[in-house]
């Protein structure tokens, strides 16, 4: 076996430029492919020193925003040449650390390329750069009635790019999918700096399902320059319910009933009574006050979400809701969203502080997870809201804290792993949709045994066999990948053209 | 290199005796051909322990092992130059973890489909996926050749239903990737570069899949176009529409006409609503009674295929030469595909073309000559690729084989993928030379 084994350093003529600034030589060279796009000063440099999740910083020693495929090629050749480590970022939307600078290394920034190069409305597929925003594929094909399916909450902000280092879910992918589902093909530098296409415009390409590998691989296989994606026809109709119930345990007890009955909703959300009360301070959406509140969006021909959410009012109100209320107008429907949409950062409302937790667990474990979480919650004496993705079993727990409070902060830190673990525990996952980054690695062996994260590592060691996209993330360690073996050779009895090779 | 001297026969079945307690080793037989190769050995191992100390050895000893589920997609891919060991999963074959309120199956990979349509059923589930030949295709075999039929079109291929792995590697280590949850993006997608990759990485023992409810009703309409444009229009049209079908395709064949199939499934209000708007997309042609179920019009293309084909003998195979193609192309693409068919085919042979709005489809040819049978391969793979289409053959006579490579030109990521190859089976193990480029 090629990998086996942590590697207690990188071999001699690999190493990195670990801890330090990045060379005055390296920078002018990168100067020469980027331009007037290479930022040096410190003060900029900051502003690149974190993604999305604050609590861990790192100043890269140089950010460089390639404007073409050309010059991100030009640009990894370069990093593969000298051994420098490079980490791809779209707008640092990412909750996990994902695009946290690596010391002595760059970022390469990808939003100066955000360019939709194709509709090709007939075929469905959308071509675009990686730094073209979520929100702006959806715009530029609702005209010809179709949209783009996956939708983060930060869908006005992170880049298609994002989205598929992290590979982006969202509310809908209940029924629609992830971002894997909806990339068909992508232009990619590998870490060596050689631009090959992974899979193809039309459906089953030859050979192994690499775009499947590298959509989620978070950043560390290397820099997708462009994207082919398959953009979805906009249903007939779309109808959101917002269903009051006493408790999470009631309002999870109804989604349960709804999916027991064959439906299978565009996205249920719930959230509990804390998460209710910062939306509506954040937003005023109008949300019931409640201890568990369902969003339940149908859509498809008119005739069938007509008749099926009729059925989905009725489980509601058999599991005892309180208030059934389906929105009347599209503005309406939109308020609704907003709410949830806003929920994470109206935590700044209720709390100094807070941690947005990404877990999942298998749907029907809901009632003993949440009760669990409140048994934690208690303990420690740290609030926690809950806002999830009910249909899926996603959960994002929001740990809430008070950075001044001495040691609160490391509370509120133990108590969100502490539900990571859990959500493992009863057969679930360390993340949904925010990715495992620089935040989660050490939680993966929570998840995977030894020999699971090996076998992950031999796909990095075949595309980034040096270590120089993205290192240290995703991983608790780094992989020793073994020599590429030298040319093939021929099994003896092959040459003899026997098929008996005994 | 294999870090022990290669075994006698004799030597490989005592050691394989030795770790196969359990499960059943045997020679092979005239009937574990695949292409014409015999097996030397057969083996069942029992268990995943026992299929990890197997490979092991087999790795060690530098045997060349060929994986097997229900054997009835083994012709896909090159013809194997020689298999020292059959190693097949029947004995996989339970279902280990069926969660109905998660909606989840954690199956082994020895589970025949039709084995798990039947568990599932009984919760008014399915694995939303419509494989040939379910009464026999287990669910790793489905995995590895990534086959799927009409469904796709509503609810992806086995890549975006499958939700974990469990895989053997050559050097024994047995690996989990994925999980039993819908979300999750913990890690590697393995799950996915196992889907397709014809056990060329590792073999699979089991698969967690994600399930849809069984619909409550169903409704296929069926209209009989004069050409194939017509038919390719009225697909597109179905699929700019409010309609979501859970079929789509359209059949041609050398007389020109074109049948196409549109599936509704749902509860009735949907059913009737949709079924309506179809008739409107249709215009003026008019529904016609299917000749039965038109949805296993791809399982018919491999009916009455001429068996002498897999005889290597020239002269036999020269005169009359059949073969299965599948096709990849845009949706747009499919009449022009048709008719690109037909013109290079010419008047003289006979040929089926099933296309599914996707853009996949499913050519059988008869009755043409190999050299010439070559030529057309080549031909319309030039045809394709400008959009980025493939056409691969799936059943091929070796004279056939023998002309043209089977899988047609990778692209610029072969060497990217021979690469995974080298870190998963660095000895080249698992079914060399059968995939793409060689691999």
């Amino acid at each position: 076996m090629p990998v086996r084994g942590a590697a207690p350093e990188q071999r001699p003529g690999r190493q990195r430029a670990l801890g330090g600034e990045v060379n005055p030589a390296f920078l002018q060279a990168l100067g020469a492919i980027a331009g007037e796009g290479l930022i040096t000063s410190p003060g900029e440099l900051r502003t690149y020193e974190c993604d999305g999740l604050a609590a861990y910083r790192v100043v890269p020693g140089a950010v460089v925003l390639p404007s073409t495929a050309d010059e991100v090629q030009a640009i990894v050749r370069l990093c593969a040449r000298e051994h420098v480590a490079f980490v791809a970022r779209g707008s640092g939307t990412g909750l996990s650390g994902g695009a946290l600078p690596v010391e002595g290394g760059i970022v390469i920034s990808l939003t100066r390329m955000n360019r939709i190069l194709d509709l090709d409305i007939p075929n469905a597929r959308v071509v675009v750069e990686p730094g073209v925003v979520n929100a702006t594929v959806s715009q530029r094909v609702a005209p010809y009635g179709y949209f783009y399916a996956p939708d983060p909450s930060s869908q006005s902000v992170c880049t298609i790019g994002g989205n598929i280092a992290e590979n982006s879910g969202g509310a809908h992918c209940l029924k629609y999918g992830f971002t894997t589902t909806h990339v068909l093909a992508l232009d990619v530098v590998l870490p060596d700096g050689s631009l090959v296409q992974l899979g193809a415009n039309t459906l089953d390409p030859l050979g192994y399902d690499l775009p499947g590998v590298f959509v989620g691989s978070e950043g560390t296989l290397g820099v997708a320059t462009q994207v082919t994606l398959r953009i979805v026809k906009r249903p007939e109709v779309i109808q959101t319910l917002l269903a009051a119930f006493d408790s999470t345990h009631a309002a999870g007890a109804a989604v349960s009933d709804i999916i027991a009955s064959g439906i299978l909703p565009a996205a249920i959300e719930m959230m509990d009574r804390l998460a209710i009360q910062a939306a509506e301070a954040a937003v005023h959406a109008g949300y019931p006050e409640c201890g568990g509140l369902l969003l339940v969006e149908l859509d498809g021909p008119a005739a069938e979400v007509e008749a099926l959410m009729a059925q989905v009012r009725e489980r509601c109100l058999f599991q005892q809701a309180s208030e059934v209320r389906v929105a009347q107008s599209e503005a309406e429907r939109m308020v609704i969203w907003k709410g949830r949409k806003a929920a994470f950062a109206a935590m700044g409302r209720i709390s100094p502080n807070y941690i947005v937790q990404d877990g999942v667990i298998p749907r029907t474990a809901l009632p003993a997870v949440m009760d669990e979480i409140a048994r934690m919650s208690e303990r420690v004496g740290l609030r926690v809201a809950n806002v999830f993705h009910a249909g899926d079993g996603n959960l994002h727990p929001l740990v809430l804290y008070d950075r001044r409070i001495q040691g609160q902060e490391q509370e509120a830190e133990e108590l969100a792993g502490e539900i990571l673990k859990l959500c493992v525990r009863v057969g679930g996952s360390i993340t949904g949709e925010h990715g495992v980054g620089a935040d989660k690695k050490m939680f993966m062996s929570e998840m995977f045994a030894e020999p699971d994260l090996q076998t992950m590592q031999l796909v990095r060691c075949a595309f980034d066999p040096d270590h120089l996209s993205n290192p240290g993330k995703v991983f608790p360690r780094t992989p020793l990948c073994a020599e590429r073996p030298g040319p093939y050779v021929p099994h003896p009895l092959e040459i003899s053209g026997e098929a008996q090779l005994f | 290199m294999p870090s022990i001297a290669k075994p006698t026969s004799q030597q490989a079945i005592d050691a394989l005796r030795a770790i196969v307690v359990e499960g059943t080793l045997r020679p092979g037989k005239a009937a574990d051909e695949v292409l014409g190769v015999v097996p030397e050995l057969c083996i069942e191992p029992a268990h995943e322990a026992e299929l990890s100390r197997v490979l092991d050895y087999a790795r060690q000893a530098g045997l060349l092992v060929a994986p097997r589920g229900g054997g009835t997609k083994l012709d896909w891919g090159n013809a194997p130059r020689a298999i020292d060991l059959a190693i097949s999963t029947a004995r996989f074959n339970r279902i280990l973890e069926y969660a109905p309120g998660d909606m989840t199956v954690t199956a082994g990979a020895g589970v025949t489909i039709a084995q798990l349509q039947s568990a599932l059923s009984a919760h008014r589930q399915r694995l939303a996926l419509d494989p040939l030949w379910p009464e026999r295709a287990t669910a790793g075999g489905v995995v590895a050749t990534n086959d799927s039929g009409a469904l796709r079109l509503r609810y992806g291929s086995i890549r975006d239903l499958i939700l974990g792995i469990t895989v053997v590697l050559p050097d024994g280590t047995i690996a989990t990737s994925g999980g039993k949850v819908v979300k999750n993006v913990a890690g590697y997608d393995l799950p996915k570069l196992m889907s397709g990759a014809l056990g060329t990485l590792g073999i699979i023992t089991r698969a967690v899949f994600r399930l849809h409810p069984l619909p409550h009703g169903s409704q296929t309409l069926s209209f009989a176009f004069h050409d194939c444009e017509s038919a390719n229009r009225f697909l597109l049209a179905i699929a700019d529409s409010m309609v979501v079908p859970t079929g789509l395709q359209m059949r041609t064949g050398a007389d020109g006409t074109a049948q196409a199939d549109v599936r509704i499934d749902g509860i009735d209000a949907g059913i009737s609503a949709q079924t309506e708007t179809v008739l409107k997309l249709a215009g003026s042609v008019n529904p016609s009674a299917p000749d039965g179920d038109p949805w296993q019009a791809r399982e018919q293309l491999w009916n009455d295929y001429p068996r002498n084909h897999q005889s290597s003998n020239a002269a036999e195979s020269a005169s009359r030469v059949a073969c299965i193609v599948k096709l990849s192309m845009l949706p747009a693409q499919l009449s022009s595909t048709a008719a690109y068919v037909r013109q290079a085919l010419g008047a003289n042979a006979a040929w089926t073309l099933l296309m599914y709005s996707t853009g996949l489809a499913w050519l059988r040819v008869d009755a043409a000559d190999g050299a010439s049978m070559a030529e057309f391969i080549v031909s319309l793979r030039s045809f394709l690729a400008p959009t980025g289409g493939t056409a691969v053959l799936l059943k091929a006579p070796p004279v056939l084989r023998q002309k043209v490579d089977v899988w047609g030109d990778a692209g610029s990521a072969l060497p990217l993928m021979r690469r995974l190859k080298e870190q998963f089976d660095p000895h080249g193990i698992l079914n060399r030379g059968r995939f793409v480029g060689g691999i």
